[in-house]
């Protein structure tokens, strides 16, 4: 912290004088007659973090693969590096020798190789030796790590790794091959690297970055976070449908603002409808649920009430909905709906359909939605049934309800011809929504409902949780995003070490309170353990 | 056999003014497999007119390559729920044989024969499923195993030689009688490929079985009894086996035990490229049944062009790897999830 603290003083004030590292000026992108990136310009400082904001569709990741090289921009923009001109499009080859580095969301690391191994990776791509000195390849991937302060065994295996300790190893690895390509400077871009990292972890890897910064190389980080920006940034540029909309001094400029800047319309917060409900007779209980990480949770549960579930990673919250809906084998439990009790551990997908519970899973891509078939595919999944008339399904029925669905779900664009994939993650989560809430369920499961949403899309979510509830179904919503539970959720129930350890009630549910909880019974699990009090 | 796709399969374009340019590329994709074949029949009509553009080896094509059209069925039927069959050849062998043992050898009435053969397929399916279902081993190493088992069965109740003297009702049926001058064959192929283009198409079933393949644990998830629906449609792949070997016999008015199991490799070829026609990006029988006439008509016509039989293997062969790549080409190359 010291060291960066340090680095802050040197930078603040001759931020906007310091020599410029790279310079994009008047960058657009079309696709098939539509403007993804249009006019952009883009400055980044010697050893500054700058921050690249903008909901899913901006255009900021097609920005970053023109920096990769992956797509050739328009004619007419102009990228400088240290004072150079660089040719647009950019060369096979050439991101790396300009001292562009990328560290993307999935690390490109290889799982079953040690770390040696995978901090050699890009190198041996790279260059022509046919021998390798182990010894030295070793020393050279220690100091490395000691550099920036990272403490991973070189010989472990990467599938041993914590996710954060992989997230370093990539920024490491990066950085280095930065070095390798030039004397000084360099930038490195790190694309969402945060998401799948508990916010503790994400501490550390800021600490890291900091000190990348200090050592001369700038930073480009992409978020969704407003928060992890506003922390680790000096300035930040915000991009809104393929235009630069501002670039901020981070510093001065409050979340509100940001937020404002990225959706570009004031950011309302959530009616919460159902705050003076009436505590009636529970209609959905849980009794002594276990398996997985969970063991022993029971919850008790009122009509049109939304309870969120937390906790730290590895708690247990995250596996409660799975082991309601069947995906994942409960080992005990019983679950009482609308006055029938059923033992959970024999429940499968399909019978929990058929009780009325649905399920939601935060994994999209693999768990929730089949990118390569269409909207309207995905969307009539659970009621081919009422589609199907006499002899036939009615496509033309199909077509109108996805046509509906969208509408009523404010799925854009709403055309359910189209391959789910190419909506942006909101979208698909809107369709995720459609497909299951149209079923009229009485209790919905919740995973990481804003899970790879943008900012403006999370609204629509939460209007449509809101709406079911106001029909009166139940829902449950594990979520490691606490924004998310304070703004939807009437009851927040933090889980420790697979049981709940505390509770929130409304007035008292806000972002800070459930981090303390969270954090505080984390520590009192792991203390009871180690430390005789 | 240009069978109404349905228009709103995919995107009309982006944006307006690319719109029709991205139809025409669309349609180019749809239908373009139909105009090489077209263009191939002219080429080799031009250069042989008085052999190759006979009504007489049109109607014969037409006819003999209807087994294999079943055949292909089947394989897009499995395929379709993300599944290879290759056991379905031998399957195909079995059945002919099952049919000519018992009405040759032991004098069984031709509709029991039959009814017998419909059951090996059934059979095998389940045993198939059994345990790429139940023991969650990948089908490819499942159907190899089974197909080879098949194929030493074949061995053993034929002792290895050619069982003829089949009920010559069947062959009446199959290939004598004729339609318009097509062999009977070619209209029931066609309406197996109407029947699993309705079942595809038309039915939640088909749908689901859709959803399976693309995204299983989307579709376990959404409360679809993949394991269930993924023996079925083995099962049913086992049963196209045995209506083509029923048929191959009516076309032989004999069976043996290994002549059948050289449509293993076409079919695949066949499905792979029908997936990238009619319906590109998926396997659909209408897609398959044009990829079986265009691949045989190229056999024939370099055969008929003075190419001796090898020419055959090399062709199948090559397709089948052109067609797979075409086919990733379609799907936008995504990994393919074998």
């Amino acid at each position: 912290m010291t060291q960066a603290a340090l680095a802050d003083g040197n930078r603040s004030g001759a931020l906007e004088s310091a020599p410029s590292m790279l310079e994009l000026t008047n960058l657009s992108k079309t696709f098939g007659g539509q403007r993804a990136l249009d006019g952009a310009s883009l400055s980044i400082a010697t050893g500054e973090v700058h921050g690249l904001l903008g909901q899913n569709g901006s255009g900021k990741s097609t920005l970053i693969k023109i920096l990769a090289g992956f797509h050739a921009p328009d004619p007419g923009g102009e990228l400088t590096i240290q004072g150079r001109p660089a040719p647009l499009p950019l060369p096979p080859g050439a991101a790396w020798r300009l001292g562009l580095s990328f560290v993307h969301q999935h690390l490109g690391l290889i799982p079953s190789l040690s770390v040696l191994d995978n901090m050699m990776l890009g190198r041996l791509s790279q260059d022509r030796r046919v021998l390798i000195g182990w010894g030295a390849e070793r020393r050279r991937c220690e100091a490395a790590l000691q550099r920036y302060g990272v403490e991973i065994r070189t010989r472990a295996a990467v599938a041993s790794l914590q996710p954060v300790e992989r997230a370093l190893l990539a920024i490491v690895r990066a950085v280095e091959e930065i070095g390798e390509s030039r004397s000084g400077g360099g930038i490195l871009v790190l694309d969402e690297p945060t998401p799948f990292l508990p916010k503790s972890d994400v501490e550390t890897l800021f600490a890291v970055v900091r000190r990348v910064a200090s050592h001369g190389a700038s930073v480009i980080f992409v978020s969704h976070d407003v928060d992890e920006v506003k922390e680790i940034t000096d300035r930040c540029t915000i991009l809104r449908d393929g235009r630069v909309v501002a670039t901020l001094t981070t510093a001065t400029t409050s979340k509100q603002e940001f937020v404002e800047g990225i959706v570009g319309r004031k950011f309302e917060r959530h009616a919460r409808g159902s705050q003076t409900m009436q505590r009636a007779e529970a209609s959905v209980s849980v009794e002594e649920l276990s398996g997985q990480s969970v063991d022993g949770v029971s919850l008790h549960l009122s009509p049109g009430e939304v309870v969120g579930l937390t906790g730290l990673v590895g708690s247990g919250y995250a596996d409660v909905p799975y082991l309601l809906y069947g995906a994942r084998k409960a080992s005990a439990g019983t679950l009482a709906l609308n006055g029938r009790r059923i033992d959970v551990t024999r429940m499968t997908p399909a019978r929990a359909i058929g009780e009325g519970i649905v399920l939601i899973p935060g994994d999209r891509a693999h768990s929730a939605a089949i990118g390569a078939l269409p909207i309207v595919d995905n969307v009539t999944m659970p009621v081919l049934e009422t589609v199907f008339r006499s002899f036939a399904l009615a496509r033309g029925a199909m077509m109108r309800l996805a046509l509906e669905l969208g509408q009523r779900f404010e799925v854009l664009p709403n055309r359910p011809a189209l391959p789910l994939s190419a909506l942006s993650g909101g979208n698909q989560q809107k369709v995720m929504l459609a497909k299951w809430l149209q079923t009229r369920p009485s209790l919905v499961l919740l995973d990481e409902p804003t899970q790879g949403v943008d900012v403006g899309a999370r609204e629509a979510v939460f209007a449509q949780i809101a709406a079911a509830t106001a029909q009166g179904a139940i829902v449950i919503c594990a979520s490691s995003d606490y924004e998310q539970l304070e703004q939807t959720a009437d009851r927040v129930l933090i889980f420790a070490g697979g049981k709940i350890v505390a509770e929130l009630r409304i007035p008292f549910i806000t972002k800070s309170a459930i981090a303390e909880l969270c954090y505080a019974h984390s520590e009192s699990v792991s203390s009871n353990e180690g430390v005789p009090a | 056999m240009t069978a109404q796709a349905p228009t709103d399969r995919r995107p009309k374009g982006r944006s307006a003014p690319g719109s029709s340019l991205a139809g025409l590329v669309l349609a180019a994709e749809r239908f373009g497999l139909i105009v090489v074949l077209m263009i191939l029949i002219a080429i080799f009509g031009a250069l042989r007119p008085d052999t190759f553009l006979t009504w007489q080896n049109i109607s014969t094509i037409l006819g003999s390559q209807a087994i294999l059209v079943i055949v292909t069925l089947g394989v897009i039927v499995s395929l379709t729920a993300n599944d290879f069959d290759l056991s379905i050849a031998n399957t195909l062998s079995l059945s002919s044989l099952t049919v000519a043992i018992l009405n040759v050898n032991h004098g069984w009435p031709l509709g029991v024969a039959v009814a017998a053969a419909l059951a090996v397929g059934a059979v095998v399916g389940l045993v198939n499923g059994f345990f790429i279902v139940v023991f969650r081993i990948h089908s490819l190493i499942v159907t190899l195993g089974v197909g080879t088992f098949l194929h030493g069965i074949g061995l053993w109740a034929s002792e290895s030689q050619t069982i003829s003297g089949i009920d010559p009702f069947l062959s009446d049926i199959v290939i004598v009688k004729r339609l318009f001058g097509i062999p009977l064959i070619f209209y029931y192929a066609i309406l197996l490929a109407a029947l699993v283009w309705y079942v595809f198409e038309y039915t939640a079933i088909g749908r689901r079985i859709l959803f399976v393949g693309r995204g299983r644990e989307v579709a376990r998830l959404s409360g679809v009894h993949t394991d269930r629906l993924r023996w079925l449609c083995l099962v049913a792949s086992g049963m196209f086996g045995s209506v083509a070997g029923i048929f191959y016999a009516g076309t032989q008015g004999a069976a043996d035990p290994v002549s059948g199991d050289s449509y293993l490799l076409p079919a695949l070829a066949a499905a792979f490229l029908g997936s990238t026609s009619i319906l590109p990006g998926r396997f659909n029988p209408w897609g398959s049944t044009v990829a079986v006439y265009f691949l045989v008509t190229g056999i024939t016509g370099l055969i008929f062009l003075g190419f001796g039989s090898f020419i055959q293997d090399m062709f199948y062969g090559g397709a089948l790897v052109l067609a797979v790549t075409l086919s990733q080409i379609v799907r936008g190359r995504q990994e393919q999830s074998f």
